[in-house]
């Protein structure tokens, strides 16, 4: 039985591939649980969810409800410089929310108005082309989701979303300032992130799930009626569609082909 | 043929415990990133990539030189390449490594790394990516290790390894085009959308690395008794000369589509480097710095008397490595993210931990660099002798 | 043996070093796991799934039902006893077993086990 060395080495290095390949791939191909559960079909099912925002309705008071509401409902922490702030929904001034839009002889009530921004839950969105691993994906009833469970922080979402929607963790959310966010977490029946993965709107994909509003439409409702329309795109006779079909809209950075769904009804 | 990294003198010694001294430090400055997050970088919001990335993207270029050694040699027959081939192959695993661990220590979530593996998803150019550099690496550590070891019994290296050399040249190529698709195909910055991204990537690459070799072949035949030849040293000199005149002329092409057009988005990043935007100037003296050491780059390498003379050469390639460094290293990622998607100057500069960080992962480089590169001095002169 | 001092050397304070966990916990044993359920839990009778399915399988319907619910937003979940559960960790699981230090933690420091679901997921506020 003549073998050399260099014979053994190949047949050992084979099997120990087998051997550790083997039941990782008898795992990976198995059907699991997972899977058998992809039958039924999810409550949102056939929607394509967009947004919009009467502007001439949207005053300071009712913007700040909004982003209160989210912040509270998400456990979104208040960093307290702009630099590792991180935001869901946020207001900007015109030239800012629109950029490409500029307009020297804008009237001045729009020159000084703040819009409110959040993620566009784009028909085409670019983040999710980009991501490596689909921690964030598009559903089939329109919200781009993010897993938080799998985010492996490398920030090539943030780097290819053209309207900066999304949020990094750079340091521990639960280690920012206690000053600024009395009573963190402020929903304990949500979890709040874990330092290193990227965050952002979600459309409160938990509430749709419970046939409740996004937590700043039902904020913003409270405040003054129609400021923010939530629906489903899709479907003609919607609040949203009927609202759209009304009045003139625009979307931030269209030109760009990424089908932004929230419309700013001016 | 790895004991022969464990063999040599005391300076060899010392220069491989400071690197280890680095690694070390280094390392260190992680430990406290890991356990306080990114936060501790000059990384923001707004600039959501920076020194890291550009590192990385500096070194995939430096790792794709190594195909202009190899392509001369093995497609054209040049024969003068065929000592140096080895260098090449060795530096471009030194900077795959750097690579490599330069992405490891951007990622916000290093224990979840894996998920690229697990969970792929092949519309993301950074699956694709990761796939191209590490095949690239390990093809030329097997290729340089085979052929070195052939060469050292004095035998031919197997026919398969050559299928690897012809598959290794091509794959060069689209290491560093892939690398320019993960800047190329993003909606938002403007400074990255343009078409000419993987053709201004790749004469960089082609002028940088070529030059780092040239240092590095003229350390090596001070410190070792290998020389890798005169002829074999200009020649690379003609191709970090052609290489660097491109890489300018491609960015000046990208000067006169965005100042020409006078559309905002073209211009703006570009004024924000050269001249300052919003009264923000950080990186404006880096930039005039790059243009002035590109320009002096050109002047020695283009005018053939300067060129001819090794000395001055080497000074040129210490320009072209100074000023491709600071625009793709530094400039390019930065330059993407401001301004910011809402118009906005936000400016980035890299913190001292996040500094320390990189010095560690360039100490890795270097270490992995100086013990290919002892293995491959030590073989040439045993079968020179 | 050839450079025999090296090795011998090199082997003894290689496997001290191995074997250094043991000989410094060496005659002291751990206090075995005493999970204690809270009255909420004891009056439920049963978990989602039975005892024994849940202390062997926990680990892996929670990783099943974080899979489920973010990526496909199937977030009821039908136990083999008929009953529907809202899948959440927070707000299902440890609406019972709210006592996480003297339930799950018993067996998981006992184990050393480390789940880093509690770096998101907010732990039930205990009364010390």
């Amino acid at each position: 039985m003549a073998m050399d060395r260099r014979e053994f080495l190949k047949i050992a290095g084979l099997s120990a591939l087998v051997g550790m390949g083997g039941k990782a791939g008898f795992e990976l191909l198995a059907p699991g649980a997972v899977e058998a559960a992809l039958k039924d079909v999810p409550l949102a099912a056939g929607k394509k969810w967009g947004m919009a925002l009467d502007v001439s309705l949207l005053d300071e008071g009712v913007m700040d409800a909004c982003i209160e509401a989210c912040h509270i409902h998400n456990n979104v922490p208040y960093i307290g410089n702009p630099k590792e702030e991180i935001k869901w929904i946020w207001k900007e001034t015109y030239d800012h929310a629109f950029p490409g839009q500029e307009n020297e002889y804008l009237a001045e009530t729009f020159k000084e108005k703040h819009f409110l921004l959040l993620c566009n839950h784009c028909t085409n969105p670019p983040c999710c082309r980009v991501c490596p691993t689909k921690a964030t994906w598009k559903r089939e009833d329109g919200i781009v989701m993010m897993d938080m469970h799998r985010c492996i922080g490398c920030r090539f979402c943030m780097a290819a979303c053209p309207y900066g929607a999304r949020s990094f963790n750079w340091g521990d959310p639960r280690k920012a300032p206690k000053e600024l966010n009395p009573g963190f977490p402020t929903n304990t029946e949500f979890p709040t992130r874990s330092m290193g993965v990227v965050e952002k709107c979600t459309f409160c994909a938990e509430r749709l799930a419970k046939g409740q509003y996004p937590a700043c439409v039902e904020a913003a409702a409270k405040v003054k009626a129609n400021a923010l329309i939530f629906g489903d795109l899709d479907d003609p006779k919607s609040e949203v569609r009927t609202a759209l079909g009304k009045r003139y809209s625009i979307r931030r950075k269209p030109e760009l082909g990424t089908g932004p769904n929230i419309f700013y009804m001016i | 043929m790895l004991d022969k990294a464990l063999k040599g003198s005391p300076t060899y010694w010392g220069w491989v415990v400071i690197l280890l001294g680095l690694i070390g430090a280094g390392f260190g400055f992680y430990l406290y990133q890991f356990s306080e997050g990114l936060k501790i970088t000059g990384m923001s919001r707004d600039v959501s990539w920076g020194f890291y990335i550009g590192q990385l993207t500096y070194f995939v270029g430096v790792a794709a030189s190594g195909v202009m050694v190899v392509l001369p040699y093995y497609l054209h027959d040049y024969k003068a390449f065929g000592r140096i081939t080895i260098l090449g192959e060795f530096l471009a695993v030194a900077s795959i490594v750097m690579c490599g661990l330069f992405v490891m220590v951007d990622l916000g979530n290093l224990p979840r790394m894996l998920n690229i593996i697990l969970y792929p998803n092949p519309s993301s150019i950074l699956f694709w990516d990761m796939i191209v550099l590490n095949v690239y690496m390990l093809l030329n550590l097997v290729i340089g290790w085979n052929v070195l070891s052939a060469e050292k019994k004095g035998v031919p290296y197997p026919g398969w390894v050559k299928v690897l050399i012809y598959i290794s040249i091509p794959w060069a190529f689209s290491i560093h085009t892939v690398t320019a698709f993960l800047y190329a195909g993003i909606p938002g910055r403007h400074y990255w959308l343009t078409a000419i991204m993987a053709a201004r990537f790749l004469a960089s690459a082609f002028a940088s690395g070529p030059a780092l070799l040239i240092l590095l072949c003229l350390i090596v035949r001070k410190v070792t008794r290998f020389d890798p030849g005169k002829e074999q040293i200009h020649t690379l000199g003609s191709i970090v000369t052609y290489a660097m005149i491109l890489n300018v002329f491609f960015f000046s092409l990208e000067l006169f589509t965005a100042f020409y057009s006078q559309i905002p988005g073209h211009m703006h990043s570009i004024v924000y480097l050269f001249a300052g935007l919003d009264g923000h100037s950080k990186l404006v003296p880096w930039m005039w710095t790059a243009a002035f050491f590109a320009f002096v780059a050109l002047l020695l390498l283009i005018i053939p008397a300067t060129r001819r003379k090794t000395d001055v050469l080497a000074l040129a390639c210490v320009c072209v490595i100074i000023a491709t460094w600071i625009d793709k290293g530094f400039g390019l990622v930065i330059g993407g993210f401001v301004p910011n998607p809402f118009d906005r100057v936000f400016e980035y500069w890299p913190t001292f931990p996040e500094i320390m960080i990189s010095v560690g992962v360039w100490a890795t480089g270097f270490f992995v660099l100086t013990i290919l590169y002892k293995v491959a001095a030590s073989v040439k002169e045993e079968v020179a002798a | 043996m050839y450079d025999g001092g090296k090795i011998i050397t090199g082997l003894v304070i290689g496997v001290g070093l191995l074997l250094f966990p043991v000989f410094y916990n060496a005659g002291k044993a751990s206090k075995a796991p005493e999970a204690v359920l809270t009255e909420k839990a004891k009056a439920a009778q049963q978990c989602v799934e039975p005892i024994s399915f849940m202390k062997t399988e926990h680990m892996k319907m929670l990783d099943e039902w974080r899979q489920s619910v973010v990526r496909d937003d199937q977030r009821y979940y039908k136990s083999s006893g008929g009953k529907v559960y809202y899948k959440g960790l927070q707000t299902t699981c440890m609406d019972c077993h709210s006592n996480k230090s003297k339930f799950c933690d018993q067996c998981h420091d006992y184990m050393g086990v480390d789940p880093y679901c509690w770096e998101c997921h907010i732990e039930p506020k205990e009364n010390q």
